[in-house]
């Protein structure tokens, strides 16, 4: 890791945000606007059975009667959300199958993310499916994977080959009443990616789905479904970016995480969302339900985020933790620098006999954004001798922006033991300096710091990402110290 | 080497230094001394440009430029370091880490590549061991929960790491037992060649016995009241900083 830290420190000079640019690929759009016809029209561009339609239909009736919630520390200004776009899909000449049928554009634009398609070329180890705007272009390894029996492969596919699959598992963490934009994610999705690891299988290799915006004037609602039965492990990635655009974008995710006995699932996810320029003018407005279930016995559940992006961040990977033995953790970093805000943090809850959790998180704070922490963690009364751990750290750069700490807990059973710490610091001029000193610059000693800060969340990355993770930190905080 | 010239600086609209000269030259050992809040961490300060401390007035040349003019970055790769009066924590980068980037900058700076990792590790051994610093406290984060006696080490084996031109010691013996004081003077007496001079900030002349003087300057209420040789500082040892207080026969 030194290593890689040094070349990190040498190779970022520059502070802009390198995901901004825009394909210039043929791109087919639905009009603006929502109602019950546009979704029937996007069920209909997805081939989907009538039961799929019925959920989006009854998802959608149920979000018009719902208000948008507003207890997040957070300002968000009016959404219309009859102004959006919410289908579009670079065009295809054939179906995905071959890379030859892939737009050359569109295999360049993921080679300039640093996600090329061609399976030869890939990271070794990583499968990756790859989604622009409401649709998947290409998943990679799928062969490779399917001879143990795993299926990694788009949503829009996985509802047409294993309906029986997605049936049963499809919203039964997050149901389309859950809240405000899970309904209205599961009225409008559009794509996704969907994996099913077989009993007894240890996933070979990393799966992944890198999320890219394009068109403007869309949203982008995807719907991730991981299912691990019983026995099983795999540790899933996560990506995504989007071009620099003045206007704001919605991003609505869900992702279900469903874990069988003695099933692990780590699950690993860098958002470098656009976040907006240094005004505060555009960015993605990142608004996702993110919930995994501890299904069956000792089974475990991990969340690992760096939040770098977003203009505005809404976001809470939790955990209902089901089965006896139990585990799920969840590490944070997340970053604001400019005129973002995150209201990001977990929920644990806790069910299952002897059931854990731990939570770490970070919040680093500069410029005039404002961070805050909000965590639950549940305990039943059926939950005998639970545990939880949890640790919140702030850091400021600067006094000009906000950190905010919202922990609750609700414990029904007495036999259980929840522990909460939290600390909050500056990154002082005594510390710089003291770095300057040794020969570093202010740039570089700040970067030093928050990794040393962020090193317990980022050791939980995969090798790849963490190397990434690190240079993120320091692009999105420069500029916010001397 | 270090020529500064009629120096005067403030912090805070305060006037702290009044008009320093000094003359520091290769191979030579200069050790500053005096009464508590006479200046001398501050002159440390300018020197390596903490911008707390504004320069109201003279110049300081180092090797022939302006050092006035230069970030603390550049000042420290040109080859000057400070062991820090109160060396500060930085929790969470471990030391290997925070050497390996300060080395590697140096190198940069000087047109070199950086070091493999093998040979920065043997580069640490190398000056773990001349300086006698425990090994565990390299694999610790930077001064962190480390001891009076361990944070003093640790920056005289920063030195040994760097090797600069001039280094300035701030009190790097108060706190020390006489042990501790013995192993920091070795470390400091190996790494003194002729190309290289030391400034050592200290109010005691029990580390001069160890670390011995060319000259001895006496410091006081922002002025270089008094320069002389090692002997000025048995001479302090012996009357304490009163005389120098009432201003008597300077
Ligand atoms: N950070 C600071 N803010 C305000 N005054 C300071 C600061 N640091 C030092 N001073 C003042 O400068 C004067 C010299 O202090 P210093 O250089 O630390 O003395 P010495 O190192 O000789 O004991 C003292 O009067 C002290 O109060
Ligand atoms: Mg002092």
């Amino acid at each position: 890791m030194t290593d890689e830290q040094d070349k990190i420190l040498d190779e970022v000079t520059n502070s802009e945000y390198k995901y901004g640019f825009v394909t210039d690929v043929e791109t087919e759009m639905i009009p603006k606007g929502l109602n019950e016809d546009v979704i029937r029209m996007i069920s209909k561009k997805k081939e989907e059975p009538d039961w799929m339609l019925e959920f989006r239909l009854n998802a959608f009736r149920h979000w018009q009667k719902m208000e948008m919630p507003t207890w997040a520390h957070l300002t968000i200004p009016e959404i219309n959300y009859q102004d959006i776009i919410y289908y579009a899909a670079p065009k295809r000449k054939a179906a995905p199958g071959s890379l030859d049928e892939i737009d050359p554009e569109l295999k360049a634009t993921f080679d300039k993310l640093g996600i090329p398609l061609e399976e030869q070329k890939m990271l070794t180890g990583v499968a990756v499916d790859a989604v622009m705007d409401s649709t998947s272009v290409k998943t990679t390894f799928r062969e490779t994977l399917a001879e143990q029996g795993i299926i990694f492969c788009s949503m829009t596919e996985a509802i047409k080959e294993h309906p029986d699959l997605v049936r049963k598992y499809l919203a039964s963490v997050v149901p389309p009443t859950d809240n405000f934009f899970a309904a209205l994610n599961s009225a409008v999705f559009s794509d996704g990616s969907f994996c099913y690891i077989p009993k007894g299988v240890r996933c070979p290799m990393e799966l992944s789905t890198y999320f890219r915006i394009n068109a403007a004037n869309t949203g982008q609602f995807e719907r991730t479904l991981i299912v691990a039965d019983d026995d099983s492990y795999v540790s899933y990635l996560e990506g995504c970016t989007a071009p620099m655009r003045d206007e704001n974008q919605l991003h609505a995710a869900i992702v279900e995480i469903i874990a069988m006995e003695n099933a692990e699932v780590k699950y690993s996810t860098v958002q470098n969302w656009y976040p907006g320029d240094k005004n505060g003018k555009g960015g993605i407005y990142n608004f996702v339900t993110k919930r995994g279930m501890c299904r069956g016995k000792n089974s475990k559940i991990s969340w690992t985020q760096v939040e770098t992006g977003s203009a505005i961040t809404w976001k809470y990977p939790s955990c209902i933790l089901l089965g006896d033995n139990s585990y799920s953790e969840f590490y944070s970093v997340a970053v604001t620098n400019n005129y973002q805000q995150a209201d990001t943090g977990t929920k644990m809850i806790h069910i299952g006999k002897n059931t854990r959790s731990r939570i770490v998180s970070k919040g680093i704070s500069a410029g005039f954004s404002n961070n805050s922490y909000r965590g639950l963690v549940k305990v039943l009364k059926g939950a005998e001798n639970a545990r939880n751990f949890s640790q919140c750290d702030s850091l400021l750069l600067g006094d000009k922006c906000g950190a905010h700490t919202f922990p609750y807990l609700e414990v029904e059973n007495p036999s259980s033991i929840v522990e909460h710490e939290a600390t909050t610091s500056k990154i002082g001029e005594d510390q710089i300096f003291y770095c300057n000193q040794r020969g570093l610059s202010t740039e570089d000693a700040v970067g030093l710091i928050i990794n040393g800060y962020a090193k317990e969340v980022l050791n939980k990355l995969p090798m790849e990402f963490a190397v990434e993770a690190q240079k993120l930190l320091q692009i999105s905080l420069e500029g916010s110290v001397g | 080497m270090l020529v500064i010239k009629d120096l005067h600086a403030k912090i805070n609209d305060k006037e702290i230094l009044k008009g320093i000269n000094l003359e520091v030259k290769a191979g030579e050992v200069h050790a500053i001394m005096g009464p508590n809040g006479s200046g001398k961490s501050t002159l440390a300060s300018v020197l390596t440009g903490r911008e707390l401390v504004e320069v109201t007035h003279g110049q300081v040349e180092f090797n022939g430029k302006n050092l006035l003019e230069m970030s603390p970055e550049i000042r420290s790769r040109e080859g000057i370091f400070l062991s820090f009066q109160y060396p500060v924590e930085i929790p969470g980068v471990s030391m290997v880490n925070f050497m390996k980037a300060a080395v590697n900058e140096h190198r940069k700076y000087k047109g070199l590549g950086p070091l493999s990792a093998s040979d920065f590790l043997k580069l640490l051994r190398e000056r773990k061991e001349l300086v006698e610093i425990d090994s565990a406290l390299t694999n610790r984060s930077v001064n962190e929960g480390f001891s009076g006696g361990e944070k003093k080490k640790n920056e005289i084996f920063q030195m040994a790491m760097l090797e600069p031109k001039l280094a300035i010691l701030d009190e790097t013996d108060s706190g020390l037992d006489i042990d501790a004081l013995r192993i920091v003077a070795n470390g400091v007496n190996k790494l003194k060649r002729p190309d290289n001079a030391v400034v050592v900030i200290t109010h005691y002349q029990r580390l001069l016995d160890y670390i011995v003087p060319d000259f001895v300057h006496i410091l006081y209420n922002g002025r270089i009241v008094k320069s002389a040789g090692k002997e000025l500082a048995l001479e302090l040892e012996k009357k304490g900083y009163d005389w120098i207080k009432n201003g008597e026969d300077l």
